[in-house]
């Protein structure tokens, strides 16, 4: 079967709903084991790879969490165009998308855990939750490594934890992050305070598209980096934590930019409407950035009762890979651009014009 | 802002370089960026700029006191691949580059032992082994004590344990 067929439609995809929604996308526990006995990819032969692959997709396909009909294939099967639409879904790493002979994919049909073989490790499992639930993805991610230890064994020392080929991971190979949505905190410029006191706590955070510190459509990434000396529990519920207090920075930051200067906030709403609405030739850099403003609208109650979902929807459609599929020949970026304006303003049809006489400007 | 490297001279030279797609950036001042020849990309290890600056020397040096240029018998890793990919070849190589290792995760880590989940397999042989180790005790106390019925009731389950242990 086709990856594109497998998928779920981005627009059911965006309706899935989960707590905090409004300020977190999605979070994620990704855990990284290997073989016993085995070289790890990076350093494995090609023999040695097809071998542990040929072990490890029945393996997880198998497993009651990844329920009937998986989707389960090697990366040399995949197109160009099947990789970066699962790189754009947030499926597999840029990384993973490079790999070929000797690699594989596994992806149950709710899109709720996946795992990549012979990535930097021979297992990269992940289980995806929308919105905040991040203890709700550590248990189903450890669910799927105890199904998994039944059938294979993995590299573990008593005094490391399980082995991973970088020492980053060591331990319990635990990546645990979310996906955030950080608007106030960017007009309000407290931004990068925030950055600073969440590293302070051993945890990163960066943009998650662009290049550099520059964070398109105000997408941030915070995960662990420590993995070893804690447990899986107390690393899940330190970043919870954090999470939680991120979370109410942005709701004030929203609040006072209310407060303090509702016009520019307005001016900037409106604008991003205006240029999603009326462009003919628009980058997606420039894209993200007005979806941006767009939700955030929306989370204020400007645009009627225009779903966020919407908004999820067209930063998934508006991605090279998305807007590629269905034209046989390679579109150019400046084809390209102006097919996303396009697409724009075909759906933002349905967008009310911004409406700021309801919103609450003062604090009651 | 203070150099990452010595931490004590203020940073002048920022390094940024991108990663597997994650910014990486480091603080330094000038005399360290000398030392670490930053400024000249063909020397500066991958190593140092994805596990932190010293990662390779802290490795070498450890590799030096073992007597020279080790490398993994099972998979043939060497410290030099180490300091250029900043990744280990094998679950062995843990085991050969121990010494290195345990300086680099003191400063990554919050610990450099794991305290998180222990495959089942290992758990149950773990469990076996502490309740022995109790079950011992027990008995030498009870048999210090001139309690000899529990002493009689501890070697039963001793015996029980013992059976267990094989079986794991
Ligand atoms: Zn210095
Ligand atoms: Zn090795």
């Amino acid at each position: 079967m086709n990856v594109l067929d497998f998928l779920i439609t981005p627009a059911e995809a965006c309706q899935r709903s989960g707590p905090n929604d409004k300020i977190v996308f999605s979070s994620r526990v990704r855990l990284a084991r290997n073989l016993k006995g085995v070289p790890f990819p990076g350093h494995a032969k090609k023999a040695d790879r097809l071998k542990s692959l040929e072990t490890l997709v029945p393996a997880v396909s198998g497993l009651p969490q990844m329920g009937t009909e998986p989707f389960a294939e090697a990366m040399d099967k995949l197109t160009a165009l099947d990789k970066q639409i699962l790189v754009e879904r947030h499926l597999i790493s840029r990384e993973h998308a490079a790999k070929g002979v000797g690699s594989g994919f596994v992806l149950n049909k709710d899109e709720t855990v996946c795992v990549m073989v012979n990535e930097e490790d021979h297992l990269r499992m992940q289980a995806l939750r929308p919105g905040l639930q991040l203890k709700q993805a550590w248990m189903a991610i450890d669910g799927v490594d105890s199904s998994l230890q039944e059938k294979v064994e993995f590299a573990f020392s008593d005094q490391y934890g399980f082995l991973t080929a970088c020492p980053t991971n060591l331990g319990t190979g635990i990546r645990v992050s979310a996906m955030l949505h950080l608007p106030g905190l960017v007009l309000a410029e407290q931004i990068n305070q925030i950055i600073q006191a969440v590293n302070k706590l051993g945890l990163a955070v960066r943009g998650l598209y662009g290049e550099g510190t520059e964070a398109l459509g105000n997408i941030f990434q915070v995960s662990n980096q420590m993995t070893l000396g804690e447990t899986e529990g107390e690393i899940v519920e330190r970043i919870n934590k954090v999470l939680l207090q991120i979370i109410e920075h942005e709701e004030n930051a929203r609040l006072a930019q209310l407060e303090k200067k509702p016009k520019v906030l307005f001016n900037h709403i409106g604008r991003a409407y205006g240029g999603l609405s009326h462009s003919h030739i628009i980058t997606s850099k420039e894209t993200m950035n007005l979806l941006s403003l767009l939700r955030l609208g929306v989370d204020l109650g400007m645009f009627g009762s225009t779903p966020k979902s919407l908004v999820d929807e067209l930063f998934l459609l508006s991605q090279p890979g998305h807007l590629q599929i269905g034209h046989p020949e390679k579109l150019d970026a400046e084809v390209r651009d102006a097919l996303r304006a396009e697409l724009l303003r075909q759906r933002m049809k349905v967008v009310p014009a911004p409406d700021h006489t309801g919103v609450v400007t003062k604090a009651a | 802002m203070q150099c990452q490297v010595c931490k004590k001279a203020p940073a002048t030279v920022h390094y940024t370089s991108i990663v597997d797609n994650q910014v990486k950036k480091v603080d330094m001042c000038e005399a360290c960026a000398q030392e670490k020849g930053v400024n000249d990309p063909a020397s500066f290890s991958l190593a140092d700029l994805l596990l932190g600056l010293g990662a390779s020397q802290k490795m070498e040096e450890a590799s030096t006191a073992a007597g020279g240029d080790q490398n993994c018998p099972q998979c043939g890793f060497t410290q030099a691949d180490f300091k250029k990919s900043g990744r280990l070849g094998c679950s062995h190589c843990y085991e050969v580059f121990a010494d290195g290792l345990d300086a680099l995760l003191k400063g990554m880590h919050k610990g450099t032992h794991h305290k998180g989940k222990v495959p089942a397999s290992l758990r149950r042989a773990t469990d076996v082994r502490a309740k022995m180790t109790k079950l011992e005790a027990d008995l030498k106390a009870a048999i210090g004590r001139e309690d000899f019925e529990l002493a009689a009731t501890l070697r039963d389950e001793i015996k029980q344990a013992k059976k267990a242990e094989a079986e794991v």
